[in-house]
């Protein structure tokens, strides 16, 4: 019996990966006209948010996350918090110390 | 039955797809970890020096900094495709989105050779004398090393592609087995990302 490769073996033509690409490029434009207009001290935020979403684009249709296993997906997550708890509690240590 | 399971194990031809991409996965969050750090540093030097971060900024142009932007998704563009082409058996698609890839990922560079150029004949570099305030050096040491960093990626992610193109050539990267050129993929689109996250850092906080 051969068993079904976790790999993603399916097809996809080019279509999505057009339009990812076409929306990056959008939100490239996106992030430097918010850079342009002074929103404060959230312009940074926003501007991270907008990064946050082209990466999140990247990662699930150009890196095939969509089609990867729970396992996977469970250890990119698990990574992500780890950077997410060092990044606040730096900050924490930064914010109130000083 | 166990006995038979062994041979296939040892057989020649035994490939293990998801072993291979698991291993470059762990890489990659190896490498998202080393760059978070870089990013930690970033994060915490510019909240202790807001102002000159945001003044030591306004040297950089962000015209160039988009244009990357714009070539280095380009190119995940053409990498994603030439594996979607090998896939799909369009062997030739595929050679020509990987060369695309190639030159797209050498202009980048080009371009932050001459930016970097610009850079010194400016009098910033990394110990400069002209570099005078705290928060200015630590901006430009950041700027060097993250961006250099990134830049020896992009280096090292064109060898592997030359390397990649060669192999897809002579069939050894083919559409039945292409984990190599998915894995250079995966290294190319985190390579993309780290980017993704330097352009707003670094240009965008003028």
């Amino acid at each position: 019996m051969k068993e079904k490769e976790t790999i993603s073996d399916e097809k996809t033509g080019y279509r999505p990966y057009l339009a990812v690409w076409a929306a990056l490029l959008a939100l490239t434009g996106i992030t430097v006209y918010v850079a342009g207009i002074d929103l404060g001290r959230y312009g940074i935020i926003v501007n991270i948010l907008i990064a946050s979403v082209k990466a999140s684009l990247v990662v699930y249709i150009f890196m095939h996350l969509k089609h990867e296993s729970r396992m996977l997906k469970a250890m990119l997550f698990f990574v992500l918090s780890t950077l997410t708890v060092t990044i606040v509690l730096t900050f924490m240590d930064v914010l109130y110390r000083y | 039955m166990e006995r038979a399971a062994a041979a296939d194990i040892n057989a020649a031809n035994h490939r293990d797809y998801a072993g291979a991409k698991l291993g470059m996965w762990i890489f990659l969050f190896t490498e998202l970890l080393f760059f978070g750090g870089l990013f930690l540093l970033y994060a915490v030097y510019r909240s202790k020096y807001l102002a000159e971060f945001q003044n030591a900024a306004t040297e950089l142009n962000i015209t160039i900094g988009a244009i990357n932007t714009l070539i280095l998704i380009t190119s995940s563009l053409t990498m994603a495709l030439s594996l979607s082409a090998l896939k799909s058996g369009k062997k030739g698609h595929s050679l020509l989105f990987q060369a695309l890839t190639i030159i797209f990922a050498s202009a980048f560079l080009v371009v932050k050779y001459f930016e970097w150029t610009a850079k010194f004949s400016h009098g910033i570099w990394p110990g400069s004398p002209e570099l005078t305030s705290q928060g200015e050096i630590i901006f430009y040491s950041l700027y060097f090393v993250m961006t250099g960093l990134h830049g020896l990626h992009v280096i090292i992610g064109i060898v592997a592609f030359a390397i990649i193109l060669a192999m897809t050539n002579k069939n050894i990267i083919n559409e039945g087995d292409y984990i190599k050129l998915e894995n250079g993929g995966l290294y190319w689109h985190l390579v993309d990302i780290i980017w993704i996250y330097l352009f707003p850092l670094i240009y965008l906080i003028q």
